[in-house]
């Protein structure tokens, strides 16, 4: 697939060393390839126009550092750029005053709507609050079918939308009931619709004006092209959007369109879709997002995060181990509390480069539950068998599983999970780490 | 025999219904107006050819979603042109450069099996989440209808909710039967009831209608491996063919869909749907350059009727009016 853009930087920049400082001459060739690699992630031209002549501002006349070579020193500046713009600070839902709270999504056909407003009923019910589904889509077959199934499966009531009124008289409809119902926010489902579409765009308009709600979110895949900054803007325009949920972002594309979406509208992206699970909703990470538009996996905020997390001197230790190939149960239950604090294990593995692709992950994919069950079973353990996993016969499975309250075969696959993660761990470091800069060292 | 699926010739627009081209253009108006004007604005005015006008020739072709390769390619060889002084005039560019992207899209249909007396034409439709592969089983069974053709729905998506609800609907409004399990069954024991009903009453034509799926995820793509080999034990030959639908609006990650989808299953088409919308499409040049693959459809809109054969010639010649 794509050659990284820290490989390709590496090679433009292997005559360069000892360079001291970054110069037009030195940088034209960098920033060509920070081009075409934004361009490979379908940020909008425009932007990247923009994008690249702002980065060639920044890094003129900037001290290469000690610990790095010209092209990590561009890759940190750019990273550093796209982290900024993609916006700092994490953006909740603004759930202040009066109660009912409205949430209204919108966009394009097949961009996730129904799914989101399914995740976003879970994702509030377990903040406390009282969602009430609202279908508004009366077009498209069975949509609000769907809705009430996501809604049944959740336990979240459905309005009972009539299909013979219009959108926004559903949706006053559905506000003056969500007393009845307990709820104390309503998440109105509208229509999939195209932004050019004038009779359809002001029917969200008119809903607009009648529920003034407390926030219109944009429902945008992922794995949308150079379109999303037309898409987006006419959206804006009309709505006066509040946030942005990118859908579909467990794939595989390098998303692009989260910067073009954000600089077109300026508003913050809120959450992210990550699967087709109710649960598959996260928080936007500007960092994750930004090394991954740069096709460089999570590398960098991993980096970041792993060095957040741990500290230095645990770090090295880690490493050495791995590369000494002396990693245990007990880091392997120090690297699970990590990783619940990063993401789930898929999906960091996913963030390496290169690891995207093994198939042989499925058997690595460990559920919010089974990280539970998988902590219990290694607490279970004895020191010395988390040390050295090749004591624990038969007999200290059966009782580690009766410790547990977990069965023996649930013992047996988390070894084996643990023997797998292991090896490529240690594949890892021989292979992944040595490239990256100052990981770890 | 299969009329509803084969390529236009030549001349033949003028024997459609009513209003074929003005739809078509209607569709790609934005398309139009998007590359195909913005190329005629920057091209009629110029005199000659300078670096500034391929810069403004690389714009359009990577916002209209062409990507990095296939815009390299183009530039490179018209800037070749430039070089031997063929292409001296913005006029003469224009057209080379309408050739080469008719060129990349000119592909050949890829051979595949028939069926024999008496089966069923089957045809599996896949793709990601939300690209339209529902709404356009609806269109090809109400395209195969109006042509006279027998037709089964096979609810194949048993996993999103009331994704059988609506191929239902769609069945109804287009006079299709549709056969289905309930929701969270197996799809590869409704794509055999599908098959053994077809053959009992002797249908024209099965569509199969699978779940959305990213391409990434490998247990999703064993599960429509295994489809595909149910279908295929069932009745030999079969899947006939498997399209992929793609949404216009993708960007590059389309490439990547087209390639796992292709090396899991073996295409024999791809349908762009949401040329409605102003997305260009682009991608799908690159797509047919580099894999081969024929596109048969497009879709223009969210109705029954808003399909379209794909044909190169007249796909470029839209965009470029
Ligand atoms: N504008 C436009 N909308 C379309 C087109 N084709 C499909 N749609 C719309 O896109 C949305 C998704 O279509 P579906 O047919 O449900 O897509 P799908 O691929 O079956 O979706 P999943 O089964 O959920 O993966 C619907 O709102 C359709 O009406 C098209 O050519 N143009
Ligand atoms: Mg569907």
């Amino acid at each position: 697939m794509f050659e990284s853009l820290s490989d390709k930087l590496a090679r433009t920049f292997k005559k360069l060393r000892g360079q001291g400082k970054l110069s037009e001459n030195n940088i034209q060739e960098a920033l060509k390839e920070v081009r075409i690699a934004l361009l490979e992630a379908d940020v909008n031209y425009k932007v990247v126009k923009q994008f690249v002549e702002d980065i060639r501002q920044k890094a003129m006349g900037k001290e290469v550092l000690e610990s790095l070579t010209p092209g990590q020193q561009v890759i940190k500046i750019v990273y550093g750029e796209l982290t900024r713009l993609m916006g700092e600070t994490r953006q909740e839902l603004a759930l202040t005053g009066r109660t009912p709270f409205t949430l209204m999504l919108a966009g394009l056909q097949g961009s996730g709507k129904t799914t989101t407003a399914g995740k976003l009923a879970l994702h509030l019910r377990k903040l406390g609050r009282h969602p009430y589904l609202v279908p508004a889509d009366i077009y498209r077959p069975a949509a609000i079918d769907q809705l009430q199934k996501l809604g049944s499966q959740l336990g979240v009531p459905v309005y009972g939308t009539d299909r013979k009124l219009r959108p926004e008289d559903i949706c006053v409809d559905a506000l003056s009931k969500a007393g009845t119902v307990g709820a104390d926010i309503l998440i109105m489902d509208t229509a999939g619709r195209l932004h050019i579409d004038d009779a359809l765009m002001a029917e969200l308009v008119r809903i607009k004006e009648k529920i003034l709600p407390t926030e219109i979110l944009l429902v945008a895949d992922a794995m949308t092209g150079q379109d999303a900054v037309n898409v987006a803007k006419h959206f804006n325009e009309l709505l006066d959007l509040t946030g942005i949920i990118l859908t579909k972002m467990e794939g595989d594309a390098r998303g692009g369109a989260a910067l073009s979406i954000k600089a077109v509208t300026g508003k913050p992206i809120k959450f992210i879709g990550v699967g087709e699970k109710l649960e598959a909703l996260e928080p936007f990470f500007p960092e994750r997002t930004a090394s991954r538009i740069l096709g460089m996996g999570d590398m960098l905020s991993l980096i970041e995060k792993a060095q957040a997390e741990f500290d230095e001197k645990e770090a090295r230790k880690l490493e050495k181990r791995l590369r000494k190939k002396e990693f245990d149960l007990e880091d392997f239950q120090t690297q699970l509390k990590q990783v619940k604090k990063l993401g789930s294990i898929e999906q960091i593995l996913g963030m390496l480069p290169g690891l995207g692709q093994l198939k042989k992950l499925k058997g690595l994919k460990p559920d919010e539950k089974e990280v539970i069950r998988i902590e219990a079973i290694i607490n279970s353990m004895t020191g010395e068998e988390r040390r050295n996993y090749k004591i624990i016969n038969g007999s200290r499975r059966r009782r580690i599983a009766s410790g547990s309250g977990t069965s023996v075969q649930d013992v047996n696959r988390l070894l084996k999970n643990f023997i797998q993660t292991k090896k490529m761990m240690e594949t890892l470091t021989r292979k992944g780490l040595q490239g990256m800069p100052s990981m770890f060292q | 025999m299969w009329t509803f699926y084969r390529k236009k010739e030549k001349g033949e627009e003028q024997a459609e219904p009513k209003g074929f081209l003005s739809r078509l253009r209607e569709g790609l108006s934005k398309t139009r107006t998007g590359l195909a004007g913005r190329l005629d604005n920057l091209l009629y005015g110029k005199k000659q050819i300078d670096e500034k006008l391929l810069e403004q020739i690389e714009e359009i072709l990577f916002t209209s979603d062409l990507g990095v390769a296939a815009t390299r390619e183009l530039i490179e060889t018209v800037q070749a042109g430039v070089a031997r002084k063929e292409l001296d005039q913005p006029e003469k560019l224009r057209k080379a450069l309408k050739e080469q992207i008719r060129q990349f899209l000119d592909v050949v249909d890829i051979p595949h099996s028939m069926p024999g007396p008496g089966e069923p034409y089957v045809i599996m439709v896949i793709g990601v989440n939300g690209v339209g592969k529902t709404t356009t089983i609806a269109k090809l069974g109400y395209q195969a209808r109006e042509q006279g053709k027998t037709v089964i729905f096979v609810a194949g998506d048993t996993f999103r909710a009331a994704a059988i609800e609506q191929l239902q609907v769609w069945g109804d409004r287009v006079g299709v039967e549709v056969i289905k399990q309930k929701q969270g069954s197996d799809p590869s024991a409704v794509v055999f009831d599908g098959l053994s009903s077809a053959l009992a009453k002797r249908i024209d034509v099965v569509l199969i209608d699978t779940a959305g799926r990213l391409h990434t995820k490998s247990n999703l793509m064993e599960e429509l491996e295994k489809i595909n080999r149910v279908i295929k034990r069932k009745l030999p030959g079969a899947p006939h063919e498997v399209w992929l639908v793609l949404d216009a609006t993708t960007g590059q990650n389309a490439v990547s869909q087209a390639e796992i989808f292709h090396k899991a299953l073996g295409l024999t088409g791809i349908i762009l749907t949401k040329l409605d919308g102003t997305a260009k499409g682009g991608i799908v040049v690159g797509i047919c350059r580099q894999m081969k693959i024929p596109i048969k459809f497009i879709g223009i809109g969210e109705k029954m009727d808003d399909l379209r054969p794909f044909n190169a010639p007249d796909f470029v010649d839209a965009i470029f009016g």
